[in-house]
């Protein structure tokens, strides 16, 4: 068997520490959860591109670093300020994974709302927590998923009860550090809306300082009956972060929910988002915008699982890629035997800026059912030299431009997620973003190809 | 001094000699129109007068007023009041149509140092030209020629050139492709545009055009060359004979 990592001997020794003196370290329910997932981590080590879930997506930077888990670290409110995650709602802020209760803001919820951090529910030995952590994470198919639940130790709860709509945007921003050695973290993240609820969940990570930091981040969110809800993913960590993510979804019957993926930041990113349709008429959208330049990696991988007849899903990922920039976009739809009349759509499309950015678009259908939809689609292409002189012969100057062409391209995620302060809150930041690259995007690629009149590529299965 | 200054302009696409040699000045207040066959020069002539860098000027000049045009970006071109109303508009998905303008117009009061219009102020003006193209307010915030007709594609250029008030107007092929009613619309646009401050330059294919844009100069411009002028007269004549070079 190959080394489950190169570095087992730091985790094993950051591992029998961890369990000294972790929260909740004397539920057995839970040591037994947290050594089970070690103990698979140990068995399976990190993956390699000979991994059909990862070949796209190298991680033995990961594997060869030696990470500690991240000591606790004071940030003031100013520094927390400066990443402007200040709309109407309510405010979590965690430092290297850590809840810092002393700058966050519960605000005003709700009855029927408990919004607080994982680690003093575990503390308390909070029966709801017992009752769903771990029950939706599969820690045997993905490794990430057995590293943070072996140290799952704190990220945000968050229950809204039956009926109960909360109509502000719950806001979970995720500090790391500067450090002077290597550090990871693994926020670990629960989400129960109840049966015809309504919620909007924001998760943000940034960084302090520029040191390697390891993120990786678990959510598990449970949609009951009818429920509603909205969840985002911010990426905007240093180009010396790694973050690996996974979103977990549990749908009941009815329950309609969306996932924003947006990428910006990171080194290494790779963002699992998992919804399992469990009961009948669920809808899932999963509506993502990845952002590259540089030397970045962003991955996003999707396990779309119908399990329940009358289900639709709709997969939109839009890639914006600069320099030697690399994405990927990995879509798997899996149609279960009995979920039949499955409505299941996947489009993926992608702007290359530059001639050494990259783009591996994978779409990958297993269905077992014989009455279902099942559609998926991606294109390739470039900024239009149409377009951009368009635009430049009407007095807008070519970075103007072509800011507003990749917003244009951008507009299309955006469109896709609800009005309100989450919303507006990743607009923003997409702005700044999209004109970063369009200031350093002074040149054009040889050919000039319209976006779909590029390579396209679509089946109907 | 002219406002439009063009002497002995060669313009070479991909080493391939399209323009040999135009010489042609245009004073403000006026209208010339430049008649051809299809693949003569013309919307070349066009698309350098709007500063496309793909296209290579070889040799020659041109002066608009009093600068080198040559020198200037297409944006900077646009700053200084040179219009192109498109042969074939793009599409751009994603961009509203009055933000699209009212970045446009933006930009370029921006260039001549007045305040930016906010989008209540921009609104009744833009209000205003639509009802003078005669264009549905449906069309305020559908993306830009997105799902447009033929026709709504020109109106929408010429809705441009009346939002941005050029001191030169260069329509390449306005007339293409629209029908009586279409081409009575957007000529009425463009003779309330006509003033003794610009100078328009219509290039076309079809003498009809000229039935309600009257010039007061027209060009045949043949292989590359002016091989005509004359006055509004000459597009009859052409109707008549056709292209032919004179021997």
């Amino acid at each position: 068997m190959i080394a489950a990592t190169e570095q087992l001997g730091t985790y094993l020794e950051s591992f029998t520490e961890f369990q000294k003196r972790a929260a909740g370290r004397d539920l057995p329910w839970l040591r037994e959860l947290r050594e089970s997932a070690f103990a698979r981590f140990c068995e399976v080590g990190f993956p390699t591109t000979h991994d059909e879930d990862w070949r796209f997506t190298n991680v033995s930077a990961i594997a060869k670093t030696p990470f500690e888990l991240a000591r606790d670290a004071k940030v003031s409110k100013r520094e927390v300020e400066q990443f402007g995650v200040d709309g109407p709602g309510c405010h979590l802020i965690f430092v290297n994974g850590r809840f810092a209760r002393e700058l966050s803001s519960i605000g005003q919820l709700p009855a029927g709302v408990s919004v607080n951090s994982l680690g003093e529910e575990l503390s308390a030995n909070s029966s709801d927590v017992e009752s769903h952590l771990g029950r939706y994470l599969n820690i045997q198919r993905d490794v990430f998923s057995a590293l943070n639940t072996a140290f799952a130790e704190d990220g945000a709860y968050v229950h809204v009860r039956r009926g109960v709509v909360l109509t502000d945007p719950i806001y979970l921003l995720f500090i790391s550090t500067t450090s002077d050695k290597p550090v990871m973290t693994h926020p670990r993240n629960l989400i129960v809306v109840g049966d015809e609820a309504q919620a909007t969940i924001v998760e943000d990570y940034v960084s302090i300082g520029e040191t390697p930091a390891f993120s990786n981040t678990a959510t598990e969110l449970v949609a009951g009956e009818n429920a509603v809800v909205s969840h985002y993913m911010v990426e905007r960590e240093h180009r010396q972060a790694f973050n690996i993510s996974t979103l977990r979804i549990q749908q009941g019957r009815s329950a309609n929910v969306s996932s924003h993926s947006v990428l910006f930041g990171g080194g290494l990113v790779r963002n699992n988002v998992h919804p399992v349709l469990a009961g009948e008429g669920g809808e899932c959208l999963i509506n993502g915008l990845f952002i590259g330049n540089g030397r970045q990696h962003l991955d996003n991988y999707m396990l779309v699982e119908h399990a329940s007849p009358h289900c639709a899903s709709r997969q939109f990922y839009n890639g914006i890629l600069d320099d030697h920039a690399h994405g990927v976009f990995h879509g798997r739809i899996i149609v279960h035997k009995d979920a039949q009349k499955t409505d299941a759509k996947q489009t993926n499309r992608n702007l290359l800026l530059s001639d050494d950015a990259r783009i591996d678009t994978k779409p990958q259908l297993e269905i077992y059912a014989d009455d279902v939809k099942c559609t998926h689609g991606a294109t390739i292409g470039q900024i239009e030299e149409n377009a951009l002189f368009y635009l430049r012969s009407r007095g807008i100057d070519e970075i103007a431009a072509r800011k507003l062409l990749l917003l244009a391209f951008a507009n299309e995620c955006l469109d896709r997620m609800a009005e309100g302060g989450a919303r507006e809150h990743v607009e923003k930041l997409i702005h700044v973003h999209l004109l970063q690259i369009a200031n350093s995007v002074t040149r054009l690629p040889g050919a000039t190809v319209g976006v779909d009149a590029g390579r396209n590529l679509e089946e109907i299965g | 001094m002219s406002l439009l200054e063009i002497k002995n302009l060669h313009v070479s696409v991909d080493n391939h000699e399209i323009l040999k040699g135009i010489d042609l000045a245009v004073n403000a207040g006026e209208v010339h129109s430049i008649m051809g066959p299809n693949g003569s020069g013309k919307s070349t002539l066009a698309q350098v007068l709007a500063r496309r860098e793909a296209y290579e000027v070889t040799a020659g000049e041109i002066l608009y007023n009093g600068k080198d045009l040559l020198a200037m970006k297409a944006e900077d071109a646009a700053c200084e009041g040179v219009f192109l109303a498109f042969q074939y508009p793009v599409e751009i998905p994603g961009i509203g149509n009055a933000y699209f303008m009212r970045s446009a117009l933006n930009a370029i009061r921006k260039y001549h140092g007045l305040d930016e219009m906010d989008a209540m102020d921009f609104l009744p003006l833009f209000r205003e030209k639509l009802k003078l193209l005669e264009m549905d307010e449906k069309l305020l915030n559908r993306s830009v020629n997105e799902g447009f007709s033929g026709g709504e594609k020109k109106r929408n250029e010429i809705l441009q050139m009346a939002l941005l008030e050029p001191k030169l107007a260069v329509l390449d092929e306005t007339d293409s492709g629209l029908d009586i009613d279409a081409l009575r619309i957007v000529a009425k646009g463009v003779n309330t545009l006509r003033g003794p401050e610009r100078a328009m330059i219509v290039v076309t294919h079809y003498q009809r055009l000229l039935n309600y844009i009257v010039p007061d100069f027209v060009h045949v411009l043949v292989n590359g060359r002016i091989v005509r002028s004359g006055g509004p007269e000459l597009a009859l004549e052409l109707e008549e004979t056709g292209y032919a070079v004179p021997a």
